[in-house]
């Protein structure tokens, strides 16, 4: 910004010629959205790491006994698988790829406040990804933890965990990085005339997801430095063996993590405002409503982690507090859905392929969340915690809810982002296939669970055999439909037909810019009148 | 499905877990088949091209307040009968038939006041059990399906659980919680017998030692399986987390002792040691800190029974 000579305002960012050439010119620079597409780019390629993983898993699991692999490398496996997934896709997630390239764009800001700091939380990003490849390349073993790193068998495992947990550690940074980032840019940096009630939702989401990663953050960096220390000095925190408690380790780990799961599920929540009212051509219903459920999720989410720990030993008391406390939580989620739902009463829906994306979330939202009621209740909880239904249920929120968010914002967003339009019937039948999948996928977990399956199990009975097939099968029609979809955007961001400056007709500002957006978004920051708001149909 | 299936009432708790499980899982299908119909009904009727034109609607506040209130009410039900359901399994009865259940990487087993120790779970019908769970390495989890109980068994504090088992047969008992390699094979039986079935299986500690005077090496076997030996270490040659037990008696042995490699002889008192202390000397390619002391669980006697074995393993 403070750059000499002016930037030209008909230049795209994507054909934006600065001081660095060829690939300096984006890991070098600071526009948020270059940055956007490097965190796409590199989230990409670590989440076609997690799908081989989680693909191998299930191909284990087909049958019951040895398939393709021994014991230690099918834990190995999900260790790994789930360390990329949570910290390196879902969490960074929606933020880091639309956070950073719509956010400055919405509320009419040609950057983010710390565009250095902005690029700086990538580095991390990369950092923290190496590191954790490195403890599956390097040393005495691949980590087989599990992404929880439970101890005190964190510190009995003679595998390579310390590059794993300060990859995480790391990591973390990154995160609380793009949260004080985006916290600083929406207080100071919104256009002259929006007020916070004409914010749009996605920033909402955004902002209550940046408290979050601001202040949780540091407890799960504070914790894996423990266990560092713990693992190289036995200093004594949380192996018995030392005096110290292992149920100390879970606390602090979930007083993160479950904060951590509505990091994730917040902007996916916001994407999904955003994407409704648009092809429903029509005011979002509730808008402070949704506003507020945002504030209480992201407040109430800070006091709910207990209910990972119901069978770990804790008083009577503290169980109870915390089944009350979850159930509370459940409710603003559940008003989100009655408003997304009440956006399409007398609406005028276009339904085209953003808009699929966003009610199958809606959908598959809701089974992840009314299978979350069945973990919240004590009695229920002590049953199926820690088996299949919990895998099933995490799945269906975190990769239901999130993945379906993520690729519904990238079909919506995507003619704004690279200036093109995709394949429209290759996007459905790639979304066909992903969703058949994923239902068949998942969903066979959910009565595995119910019949006692443990869950991080290798090997298993054989009563568990004929819905481990069932959900063997799902893995393979969903990772064809993937396939498609990436496939489909991957050509069309090259060679797609033109993309008009607002396609969907959304009134939200980043219909306004041309498509793709100048290097500085706005020749001059836009303006919002008494009558503007983002929903204005 | 267990929760459907004939393991119904197969402990007390059964019928409070499954009631609120019932009543979650019956709100929550109502909820999700009219909601997803309200949904696919208004993309129908309101698709663009039977109603070009949107009708503007901002909110309503009574509709707001209607469902919070109502889906608040709702879950307030849920976590009622979640409570009722679970309230029971905190406290036990004063009378109770007692087990300690020691969990180690990777099985469990179950100790009787009268020292009888077994690698499968006896339990008398219609009485209250109740059951110590400890861990001599990390967490475990003592998971009970049929019975609808889990409580993980974590290192360094003493944790309870108690049922009452009400319908005789066999059930799983698995490990629920990731405790490494063999996670997935730390499963046994419980074994639900009338009491007087019961009493009898219960008085019988002798009958195994004098079937041991036929073969010698039998009742070594049998303690080791009991004690689950052989979830780490095998007896044909096959290597596993621990080194395999065959032909190592009289044999030489190269271990690591504080630091420095030395070739030992397997003999009695290398075996002795490697049961009550077995991080003093570890074989080498072996890692360290994974098997704990067998002391107070195994008798001197016990480990004579396990040499004369481990003798025949040629």
């Amino acid at each position: 910004m403070q750059t000499a000579t002016p930037v030209p305002h008909d230049v795209s960012y994507l054909d934006y010629q600065g001081k660095y050439k060829g690939i300096f010119a984006w890991i070098f620079s600071t526009d948020h959205k270059r940055i956007a597409l490097l965190y796409l780019y590199s989230m990409m390629t670590m989440f076609t790491v997690g799908v081989l993983l989680g693909l191998a898993m299930k191909l284990e699991l087909i049958a019951p006994g040895r398939t393709i692999m021994g014991p230690q490398t099918y834990n190995s496996l999900f260790t790994v698988h789930g360390v990329i997934m949570i910290f390196m896709i879902v969490i960074p997630g929606l933020p880091a790829v639309f956070g950073n390239f719509m956010l400055p764009i919405m509320i009419g800001a040609k950057d983010v406040a710390f565009p250095r700091i902005n690029l700086m939380s990538w580095y991390f990003y990369v950092a923290g990804a190496f590191l954790v490849l490195a403890s599956v390349l390097f040393g005495n073993g691949t980590p087989d933890t599990g992404w929880t790193f439970y101890a005190p068998y964190s510190f009995k495992t003679g595998t390579n965990l310390l590059p794993a947990i300060f990859g995480a550690f790391i990591l973390g940074f990154s995160s609380i990085l793009t949260g004080l980032n985006f916290i600083v840019t929406i207080h100071r940096m919104r256009a002259p005339g929006m007020t916070w009630f004409k914010m749009p939702l996605f920033p909402w989401s955004l902002y209550g997801t940046a408290w979050i990663q601001l202040l949780a953050t540091p407890v799960v960096g504070i914790t894996l430095v423990l266990v560092a220390l713990e693992r190289i000095f036995g200093i004594g925190v949380f192996d018995p063996a030392l005096g110290g408690d292992p149920v100390l380790y879970q606390h602090l780990f979930w007083i993160y993590s479950h904060p951590a799961v509505y990091v994730m599920i917040l902007p996916a929540m916001g994407a999904i405002s955003e994407i409704i009212p648009t092809f429903s051509q029509k005011h979002i219903f509730g808008y402070k409503a949704i506003i507020a459920s945002t504030l209480a999720i992201a407040f109430v989410g800070y006091f709910v982690w207990g209910h990972h720990m119901f069978t770990s030993g804790m008083s009577g008391t503290a169980q109870y507090t915390f089944s009350v406390l979850t159930f509370l939580v459940a409710i603003p989620s559940a008003i989100k859905v009655f408003n997304w739902i009440s956006t399409m009463h007398k609406a005028s829906i276009n339904p085209d392929i953003p808009f699929l994306w966003a009610i199958s979330f809606i959908f598959v939202f809701m089974i992840g969340g009314f299978s979350g009621l069945v973990l919240g209740a004590l009695a229920t909880n002590v049953y199926v915690h820690d088996t299949a239904f919990v895998v099933a249920h995490f799945h269906f929120i975190v990769f239901g809810g999130v993945g379906f968010s993520f690729f519904g914002a990238i079909h919506y967003w995507f003619p704004k982002m690279f200036g093109r339009m995709y394949d429209k019937v290759w996007a459905k039948v790639g979304w066909a296939f992903f969703f058949v999948g994923f239902l068949t996928l998942y969903s066979p977990m959910f009565y595995l669970g119910m019949m006692g399956m443990p869950r991080r199990y290798y090997d298993y009975l054989p009563e568990f055999h004929a819905a481990n097939i069932l959900s063997s099968l799902g893995s393979w029609v969903m990772t064809f439909g993937l396939l498609i979809i990436v496939i489909n955007l991957f050509r069309s961001a090259k060679n797609g037909a033109i993309a008009p400056m607002n396609p969907w007709n959304g009134k939200t500002l980043e219909w306004t810019v041309p498509s793709p957006p100048p290097v500085e978004n706005y020749e001059e920051i836009p303006v919002y009148g008494e009558k503007d708001g983002p929903y204005e149909y | 499905m267990y929760i459907l299936s004939n393991t119904v009432n197969a402990s007390n708790f059964v019928h409070g877990v499954d009631k609120a499980f019932f009543l979650i899982m019956g709100i929550s299908f109502v909820f999700l088949i009219g909601l997803t119909f309200t949904m696919l009904y208004f993309v129908y009727k309101y698709n663009n091209k039977r109603n070009p034109v949107a009708t503007q609607i901002k909110g309503s506040t009574k509709l707001e307040i209607i469902w919070t209130i109502i889906p608040t009410i709702l879950v307030m039900v849920m976590f009622y009968y979640g409570w009722a359901g679970w309230a029971p399994m905190r406290t036990a009865p004063k009378d109770t038939f007692n087990i300690t259940i020691t969990g180690r990487m990777w099985n469990y087993t179950f100790q009787y006041e009268n020292g009888k120790n077994t690698d499968t779970l006896y339990v008398p019908l219609n009485k209250a059990v109740k059951m110590k769970l400890i861990s001599l390495d990390v967490i475990h989890g003592f998971y009970i399906p049929a019975f609808r109980i889990k409580e993980d068994v974590v290192p360094g504090r003493e944790k309870m659980a108690w049922f009452i088992p009400e319908r005789e047969g066999q059930f799983e008992l698995f490990c629920s919680e990731y405790c490494g390699m063999n996670h997935s094979y730390m499963y046994t039986y419980v074994k639900v017998l009338p009491q007087d079935q019961f009493n009898k299986w219960y008085a019988d500690t002798l009958k195994h030692v004098e079937t041991a005077v036929d073969s010698p090496t039998a009742t070594g076997k049998r303690i080791m399986k009991n004690i689950g030996c052989f979830a780490c270490h095998t007896v044909d040659g096959t290597k596993l987390v621990g080194p395999s037990l065959k032909g190592v008696y009289g044999h030489p042995v190269t271990v690591t002792t504080n630091g420095t490699d030395r070739e030992i002889t397997a003999d009695d008192e290398y075996i002795r040691r490697s049961v009550y202390d077995p991080n003093a000397d570890i074989v080498k390619g072996f890692n360290k800190g994974l098997m704990v002391s067998y002391k107070g669980q195994l008798k001197e006697d016990d480990i004579k029974q396990i040499i004369e074995y481990l003798k025949s393993l040629k």
